[in-house]
């Protein structure tokens, strides 16, 4: 009985810390990628070279490789998540304004906007719900993420639009994955730091727009 | 090649070495899939797949 009477206060803490860490995590999700959408407007607007998209990535990459995970245990944490997104909102503007050149240009990107959404709603939902542990995937998701990126490094050089197109499949594979994956960890309490699930969660959103609006751009034939 | 090529080509080497650590250490640490929960995830990722497709017959 003692047992129990000592559990039931630690459990009801456990809970509200995963349901604090899940709050902040999809606060911090809603307005990074507002700002995020906000900086591909500037960017679109500015009109900047082609290579941007690369260049803000590299950068984007280095700052969540080294300085996020010295500060992501501080307030400090929350303006690095804010330049990340920013930098890779800003360097989706060139993508944007080439696929708007194009006749239906419009209509792909609502629709792979659209398409991002009801994917990560989906499976954040799903996640929530069946509140299941899907940790057992990490590992999977690591490996395919590494094939992934030789098959992007391989394809560089060899220019093969199938190929292009089967990465771009398998991204959104992966990345939903990485999103049952993520979540799940929020829910079952193996993430606690809100900032480093943001990221996470940011990076599987924006790895399935840009893949889904590549494969809509070869499907409709204009890629 | 032209010298985006080389800097593509360097982000993807720099990802792959940051990557391949992590990849072992979650393989060797990720727990082991219980009943159902393989198709627990193939399940929802089948309809991510209908829904692509769906998308991709649509534009």
């Amino acid at each position: 009985m003692q047992t129990n009477y000592q559990t039931m206060p630690q459990t009801g803490a456990l809970t509200q810390t995963r349901n604090k860490v899940l709050k902040n995590t999809y606060a911090l999700l809603s307005m990074t990628l507002l700002f995020s959408a906000l900086m591909a407007g500037v960017s679109m607007a500015v009109n900047p070279p082609a290579f941007t998209g690369l260049v803000t990535s590299i950068v984007a990459m280095l700052v969540m490789w080294f300085v996020l995970p010295r500060t992501a245990n501080s307030g400090a944490g929350v303006l690095v998540v804010f330049g990340i997104t920013g930098l890779l909102g800003f360097g989706l503007g060139p993508l944007l304004n080439a696929y708007l050149n194009m006749a239906n240009g419009a209509q792909l990107i609502m629709t792979s906007l659209g398409g991002t959404g009801i994917i990560f709603l989906a499976l954040s939902a799903y996640a929530l719900t069946t509140k299941r542990d899907f940790s057992f995937m990490g590992g999977m998701l690591m490996v395919g993420m590494i094939v992934v990126v030789l098959a992007a490094l391989a394809n560089i050089f060899l220019q093969m639009p199938a190929l292009s197109m089967t990465i771009s499949a398998v991204v959104i594979l992966l990345m939903s994955g990485f999103i049952l994956y993520d979540t799940s960890r929020i829910v079952n309490g193996g993430e606690t730091n809100y900032i480093m699930a943001t990221i996470g969660l940011y990076l599987s959103i924006y790895n399935i727009f840009v893949s889904l609006l590549q494969l809509l751009g070869i499907a409709s034939g204009d890629d | 090649m032209d010298w985006m090529k080389i800097g593509a080509a360097t982000f993807l080497v720099a990802m792959l070495v940051f990557l391949l650590p992590r990849a072992k250490h979650m393989l060797k640490n990720s727990p082991k899939a219980g009943a159902g929960d393989w198709q627990a995830v193939l399940i929802p990722l089948a309809l991510v797949v209908g829904l692509v497709v769906l998308l991709m017959m649509a534009v």
